[in-house]
């Protein structure tokens, strides 16, 4: 892989840092008019998303890492891995249950995921932003009460469990935001 | 992204031709000459924390865009200008960010016959004229670290100023001479920790810090003569006595030349007819250079020196 140098650093540049894959979320540039030039660096570990502050001397530079972020279409799991398919290539990619992380819950066939792929194996997977998934088990609303705002918890179809409102019912598919794992709305009619 | 528009909006743009008018009314009030110099010279700048650009100008020559109009006006006070201000552009390779733009704006000035006490005075005047400013302070550097970090930097051990950089920065540190962790106390801790206290002059630098200010011993510690001044942690000027022997200087861009080449980077050629005009006679004072674009960006509240500027390096 190419080396970047301190000038060369952006915002969604990645490069290895510690031996680690990384995602520059901020570069600042530091300098006293005399004296030593500093980049202070926001990184994203792509393994374990934590975010670390490195600061480098300008001139400094790292090398960059072999990532690729791509569209994967989820197909199944065998307990141990779980499948993602390139629907174009039809290519399969394998990610341990550490790469999938909490993305498990919102895992549901056929749907695309943002699949980073670190030396050609995924390390992380990202959830669409929103997703609609089946209610497979919710306690009875009471009839009525649709304007009290109340709320129940559901389980979907992929396990997870959010808070519906009382009238929605097992059975129904919901549309649900992955970042805050909020119920939004009933899902539009297909 | 449209980047043939101005980055800056024109109320901006209006307040920065403002700004330019108040500084030139302010020097022709206290009769200070006001020259032009060339942007593009024969020689560089030997200092390793500054990188000129260089520009081919055909024939197999190349000159320099200055980093700052120091030693051209020099050479016009040796040859008898008396008090002169510059507002000029500038050129310093690789620094942009927030606070930097390779192409930038400096006015410099240099008054005869005061030492750099005097002429912060002057700074402190113009930036409280500018900035609606009532009142300013003036903090030695020593203060500072021990304010801020609890040392004397003239004493702690290299170890002692990385264990205690280290407390407030992630690990681990880049490998850095004495200098650089001191400039990285300076720019990591103190500066952020200056942020909300108005204009503060900082004093009595460490002598290996002093550029081209004279030098002087105050109980056995040796000092530069030299100020910076901060705005709310915003360094906004850095002003000299200025160290005038020819001989002392041309040891001090030597010295400049051996750290380049320890650190890799390329030497400089020397500016020989400044230390010719220093030769002749540079008559006693005190410079100081201030960053227009910032000054700009302090009066105007503005967090990015884009903002202050119609077409910053990426849209230029």
């Amino acid at each position: 892989m190419a080396n970047y140098s301190t000038n060369e650093f952006k915002s969604g540049l990645k490069v290895m840092l510690d031996g680690e894959p990384c995602s520059i979320l901020e570069n600042e540039f530091v300098k006293p008019g005399k004296g030593q030039a500093f980049n202070r660096v926001k990184l994203r570990n792509l393994r374990s998303g934590r975010v670390w502050e490195r600061t480098f001397k300008s001139g400094e530079s790292l090398e960059g890492a072999d990532v690729l972020d791509c569209s994967l279409e989820y197909s199944y799991t065998d307990g141990e891995f779980f499948y993602f398919m390139d629907s174009d290539s039809f290519e399969q990619h394998a990610a341990e249950a550490a790469a999938v992380g909490d993305t498990q819950k919102w895992l549901k066939e056929q749907e695309k995921y943002e699949v980073t792929l670190y030396n050609g194996s995924p390390i992380s997977i990202t959830p669409p932003n929103f997703i609609e998934l089946e209610i497979i088990e919710t306690d009875p609303g009471l009839k009525g009460d649709t304007a009290q705002g109340g709320s129940k918890p559901a389980t979907l179809t992929t396990g997870a469990v959010v808070r519906v409102p009382l009238f929605i019912l097992q059975g129904e598919v919901v549309r649900v935001d992955t970042r805050s794992g909020e119920y939004v709305s009933r899902a539009s009619r297909h | 992204m449209s980047t043939w528009q101005p980055g800056a909006t024109l109320e901006t743009l209006s307040a920065r031709a403002s700004l330019l008018a108040d500084i030139r009314q302010f020097f022709a009030l206290r009769g200070v000459l006001e020259v032009e110099t060339p942007l593009l010279c024969q020689a560089g700048v030997t200092d390793p924390a500054l990188e000129a650009l260089s520009v081919d100008v055909g024939g197999g020559e190349h000159r320099y865009l200055q980093t700052s109009p120091e030693y051209a006006m020099k050479r016009l006070l040796s040859a008898g200008s008396g008090d002169i201000f510059q507002i000029s552009k500038a050129f310093r390779a690789d620094e942009l960010g927030s606070r930097h733009n390779p192409e930038y704006t400096l006015l410099e000035w240099y008054r005869l016959g005061v030492d750099h006490h005097q002429l912060l005075r002057e700074v402190a005047d113009l930036l409280c004229q500018l900035l609606e400013l009532q009142s300013w302070q003036v903090w030695p550097w020593q203060a500072l670290f021990e304010h801020f970090l609890s040392l004397n930097p003239h004493l702690a051990s290299h170890q002692a100023l990385a264990d205690r950089a280290g407390e407030y920065l992630a690990q681990p540190l880049p490998d850095l001479d004495r200098d650089g962790l001191l400039d990285l106390c300076m720019s990591h801790v103190i500066e952020p920790g200056m942020r909300d206290w108005g204009m503060v002059f900082v004093v009595d630098y460490p002598a290996s810090q002093a550029a081209l200010a004279r030098q002087f011993d105050r109980n056995g510690v040796a000092l530069g003569a030299r100020f910076e001044c901060y705005v709310d942690g915003l360094e906004m000027a850095n002003g000299y006595w200025e160290a005038k022997e020819s001989d002392d200087l041309r040891a001090r861009f030597t010295a400049d030349n051996h750290n380049r080449q320890r650190r890799g980077q390329l030497e400089q050629v020397i500016d020989e007819r400044l230390l010719a005009a220093l030769l002749a006679g540079l008559p006693d004072c005190a410079g100081v250079a201030l960053g227009v674009d910032r000054l700009l960006m302090c009066q105007q509240k503005l967090s990015h020196m884009d903002a202050t500027l119609a077409f910053s390096w990426s849209r230029a």
